[in-house]
């Protein structure tokens, strides 16, 4: 056993000697080769974080949402269908949701407007997501204006802005009292954006969604399971975003394994010549080359995963940003505490190491194989 | 050191949190649906309450224009059956 180890040692020892022989050619490598494994996990652990963050919030949505739909959009739905909803069986409360949405053409960003239910707005006033105030330069007791649905200007003031670490969910918000909103789209008051339902069991949601359906034709039940379901969905790692920017990644990975895999400098194959005519026997060099290869792979591993977790921890993945931002003028500052798990870190390792450790045996053993003389000549 | 990150990690996730709980608040007292990531379109603002051709709402041969539009994928649920076209 302690031979063996001992042996084991010495291999590994000639494989670091030899790579530092060629330290300008590992280095380049190895550089590279932590830039993808950064990137692939940046995307990895922000995408799972977002995720985690969203089904957890999320929790808190409405149990159903009932939407009109006219000609396949949504329409405002009547105050009076609130009262067929009620007669069904099973439904605990139902209520009226004002929302909707504000272009504001001094910054060229969308405002999402919102009268809470608890009348915390007083009319007049209002209270504002962090990502307002910073684009208006606004602070509380200051006077924004708004143009109203016939042209006329309405000033508000802001009477509280939501506090940075809210900015995942209230950003571009802004809460305003009912007479203000109404005033500001001129929205009739038998109508509202949408209906909440609460039920008094969540397990017969399905079947009171239908029963709504049935009573109320030209409506969609929103159940906060799909909300729930949709951001999975937006942020699982097959979908959207993610396999674009992972998919460049693992094509870029896919050509560093290939370039390895295709074969050997001549020098390496000389290298492994004399090894052979030295007494070294092929199991040797194929264990020297899968030393070699796990060397690289982890000295790139290790690093890229931890400088991947600073660059979500500590900068909310600032690079990613760019791609995220999209059109939006108003882009909320958000810090989200990575989600770290051991299955994405094993699926990383087997994405990014083995691949590459693999794909280093199988021309080693090649040259190998080889007789010591001819390979020398 | 990657051991470290993952205790870190761990003890970080299971301690208190003031700010997600204080999220947590806010969106169980307005009743939210979505999170504020992409301001840009309203199928995009609340992708959970997008309707059914949301893309293509201005008319139906619009093509998808906004940059996260393309990035994220419809949500499942407007993905699914409504039934055979016969």
């Amino acid at each position: 056993m302690g031979a063996r180890i001992e042996r084991q040692k010495n291999i590994l020892d000639y494989t670091l000697a030899a790579l530092l022989r060629r330290k300008r050619k590992n280095a380049v490598l190895v550089l590279v080769y932590t830039l993808i494994v950064f990137l692939l996990a940046s995307v990895v652990f922000f995408s799972r974080s977002l995720q985690r963050e969203a089904a957890d919030l999320l929790q808190g949505a409405p149990e159903m949402i009932v939407q009109r739909q006219v000609a396949g959009r949504h329409e405002l739905i009547p105050l009076a269908y609130l009262e067929k909803i009620k007669k069904i069986r099973g439904v605990q409360a139902a209520r009226g949701r004002l929302w909707g949405y504000y272009y504001d053409p001094v910054v060229g960003a969308n405002y999402t407007l919102l009268v809470p239910e608890s009348r915390e707005v007083a009319p007049g006033t209002m209270a504002v997501g962090e990502g307002l105030a910073r684009l208006r330069l606004s602070a509380v007791g200051d006077d924004i204006e708004f143009r109203t649905h016939d042209g006329s200007l309405k000033e508000l003031k802001i009477a509280r802005i939501f506090p940075a670490e809210l900015g995942l969910v209230s950003s571009d918000l802004v809460l305003v009292a009912e007479e203000d909103f109404r005033g500001l789209f001129g929205m009739p008051r038998e109508l509202v954006t949408d209906l909440a339902v609460q039920v008094r069991n969540p397990k017969e949601l399905p079947t009171i969604a239908y029963k709504i359906a049935e009573a109320l034709p030209d409506t969609r039940q929103i159940l906060r399971e799909e909300i729930l379901r949709t951001y999975d969905a937006v942020f699982n790692w097959r979908g959207g975003i993610l396999i674009a920017i992972l998919s460049g990644s693992v094509l870029a990975f896919i050509l560093l394994a290939w370039d390895k895999a295709s074969g050997m400098s001549m020098e390496e194959r000389r290298e492994i010549g004399v090894l052979k005519a030295i007494g070294w026997e092929t199991a040797d060099v194929i264990q020297m080359k899968c030393w070699e290869g796990l060397a690289i792979s982890l000295t790139a591993f290790l690093p890229g995963v931890l400088l991947a977790y600073a660059h979500v921890a500590l900068t909310s993945a600032g690079l990613f940003e760019p791609v995220l931002k999209g059109w939006a003028v108003l882009y909320p500052h958000f810090s989200i505490k990575p989600y770290l798990d051991v299955s994405q870190v094993a699926a990383l390792f087997f994405l990014a190491v083995v691949p590459y450790t693999v794909a280093t045996i199988i021309p080693s053993w090649r040259a190998a194989i080889v007789d010591p003389d001819a390979v020398m000549r | 050191m990657l051991g470290v990150v993952f205790i870190r990690n761990a003890v970080e996730r299971n301690g208190p949190d003031p700010a997600r709980q204080a999220r947590r608040e806010l969106v169980q007292r307005h009743g939210l649906t979505d999170l504020c990531l992409f301001t840009e379109a309203r199928y995009t603002r609340h992708p959970s309450q997008a309707d059914f051709h949301a893309p293509f709402q201005d008319s139906p041969l619009a093509l998808e224009y906004f940059p996260s539009g393309s990035l994220m994928p419809p949500p499942p649920a407007l993905k699914k059956n409504h039934g055979r076209p016969d």
